[in-house]
């Protein structure tokens, strides 16, 4: 009973039920793989042993009473490290908040507690969620668990890995840009950014409040639609948590996908960056739905390659704002024998926060200063609003929108970092959804050298249930999701 | 655009970051890519678009105007970097 990890949690969830086995085994297993294997990944920023165990046990007695038992009684996961948690370390990936205990939960947080999960430790991300490789976290990179010279994707870097060389059943992840799809991407996993609004902010460290959504990163679809049931919801303590009945994610995954329309935007296929290798295999997951029964239509995104240029003046904006608040005085990192007031502000940001939110900072506050104003932010937010548009104009012939995550598979660790601009490229296709508030996923759809491709699927706002019929229906029909690394199987 | 030594300066200060003289060439370059690759939006024309600042255009939530917070200071001061008597210590800003 050690293979626990090769199961998904669906299949951990009901063996937990059916006391096929126990939580504290589960848990178990889970700890070892990480003691053993997450040294070359280095995916876990804080393990807490004690914490699961006490959790396990719990879940166990829980089940054992046949008490307010939930679908996920027991089941453990890896929270990444921008998710507050009462008594555990949260990072953020920065040195900023290195010793930083949060004295709350986040919803997110509460939610897994209340359902009686079990969280095995936080997991490495870039700073402050800023960036697409994990190589800003002050923790050190992540290593891609396909090819441990590569990065993981960011910023949910490492969650991704962890969930992808299966030392966690899932991972939570949070998608600014893309943060959650490229990284499933480049790890070969299953990852959903819900509709900005759907899973509460409250205790998520913000980034870029507009954007900013947090969503699950699992090996399979239905197990993505599990943990979001349990992730999603509204919330009074976060105001642009949306209002509306508790959905089943889960309750689409079996229909048919005869008479689906899958827009195909063009936009998508012909730009130069696109390794061709990624262009085939996301032509070929489309030949496979249709053999399913869906329909291909050619959509247009015409505005899709002003969608990095307006999210790098509209990301910034909000960042420069969100993390004026880590100044030294009330929480976070202080520099030492600071010489006045404003020295104790600008060292101890200096000092606490690395180069590429420094980058980021100063953007946004260029953006935002008197006289670039209108130049810089408001015609980002007009762009913004084209951006928008165009989704609208597709979604009235098509009922989900694929293409590729990212237009290469895992890049080298070290290729990207002194470039910024090269780097940002790497979101081209996951931040027109964030910019338009849209829910997106990834998904395996390939290999090339060894090194996973994703697939994209965009749906219309709240029809994360139809995403995940179609990810669910491609997964029984394939299997790159079930393809494990060799150093990890 | 390209941004100078100075203008790197000044926006750092407003930023409230310290950066070292010898981290401020490395910034300018990047900072001055980073805008001229954001430029690009300048040619969408945009004439008539209403501004997006958020992903739905529903007024914020409204709630009743009642206490819904309890008094945390202790927990919230727990991990302050210096309080003393339940108050946030600071360099002295009066001479």
């Amino acid at each position: 009973m050690s293979k626990f990890h090769t199961m998904t949690v669906a299949r951990i969830a009901a063996g937990l039920r059916r006391r096929e086995f126990s939580s504290v085994e589960v848990t178990r297993s889970f700890l070892d793989r990480i003691a053993s294997l997450d040294g070359r990944l280095n995916s876990f920023i804080t393990v807490t042993p004690e914490l699961a165990l006490a959790a396990a046990k719990a879940a166990d007695a829980r089940i054992g009473g046949g008490e307010a038992v939930t679908a996920l009684t027991g089941v453990p996961y890896a929270h990444k490290d921008i998710f507050c948690t009462k008594g555990v370390r949260t990072s953020c990936g920065s040195r900023m908040l290195e010793n930083f205990i949060a004295p709350y939960d986040a919803t997110v947080t509460r939610h897994f507690r209340d359902a009686g999960m079990v969280m095995l430790g936080k997991t490495n991300m870039d700073e402050f969620a800023m960036g697409s490789s994990n190589e800003t976290s002050y923790f050190g990179p992540v290593h891609n668990p396909w090819d441990l010279q590569r990065v993981p994707g960011g910023s949910s870097g490492g969650s991704a890995a962890a969930v992808a060389a299966r030392i966690s059943p899932f991972a939570t992840g949070t998608d600014t840009g893309g943060s959650i799809r490229q990284p499933a991407a480049l790890c070969g996993i299953t990852g959903i950014k819900p509709t900005y609004g759907a899973v509460s902010r409250f205790g998520m460290i913000a980034f870029a409040s507009s954007l900013d959504q947090g969503g699950p990163m699992a090996v399979t679809a239905e197990d993505a639609a599990l943990v979001l049931n349990v992730m999603a919801g509204n919330d009074p303590r976060d105001s642009t948590s949306v209002e509306r009945e508790k959905e089943d994610y889960a309750r689409l995954l079996d229909a048919p996908l005869r008479g689906l329309r899958v827009g195909m935007p063009k936009e998508y296929f012909g730009s130069d960056g696109l390794d061709p290798r990624v262009g085939a295999a996301v032509h070929a997951a489309a030949a496979e739905l249709v053999s399913l029964g869906a329909s291909l239509v050619e959509v247009s995104l015409p505005n899709s390659e002003l969608s990095i240029p307006a999210y790098y003046v509209v990301a910034p904006a909000e960042c420069s704002s969100n993390l004026s608040r880590f100044d030294g005085v009330r929480y976070g990192y202080r520099c030492k024998e600071p010489r006045d007031l404003m020295d104790l502000f600008c060292r101890s940001r200096g000092e606490g926060f690395g180069a590429e939110v420094k980058r980021r900072i100063m953007i946004g506050t260029y953006a935002l200063s008197a006289g670039y104003y209108d130049a810089y932010y408001l015609q980002a937010l007009k762009v913004r609003r084209l951006i928008r548009n165009d989704f609208d104009a597709a979604f009235n012939q098509c009922d989900v929108i694929l293409g590729p995550t990212s237009p290469t598979t895992a890049f080298r660790i070290g290729e990207k970092t002194d470039d910024p601009v090269t780097m940002y490229l790497s979101d081209i296709y996951t931040i027109a959804v964030n910019l338009a508030g849209l829910p997106g996923m990834s998904i395996p759809c390939g290999f090339a050298d060894g090194l996973p491709v994703g697939l994209q699927i965009i749906g219309r706002h709240f029809d994360e249930a139809r995403m995940l019929n179609v990810a669910h229906q491609y997964q029984q029909a394939t299997d790159w999701h079930t393809r494990l690394p060799a150093p990890f199987a | 655009m390209s941004l100078s030594k100075q203008d790197v300066e000044k926006i750092a200060h407003l930023a409230r970051l310290q950066i070292t003289g010898e981290q401020i060439p490395g910034f300018a370059a990047q900072l001055s890519s980073i805008l001229t690759f954001v430029e690009q939006m300048n040619g969408a024309e945009t004439t008539g678009v209403e501004a997006m600042a958020h992903p739905f255009d529903t007024p914020t939530r409204m709630r009743e105007d009642i206490v819904t917070e309890i008094n945390e200071r202790e927990a919230m001061q727990s991990i302050a970097p210096a309080v003393e008597a339940g108050l946030y210590l600071v360099p002295k800003v009066i001479e």
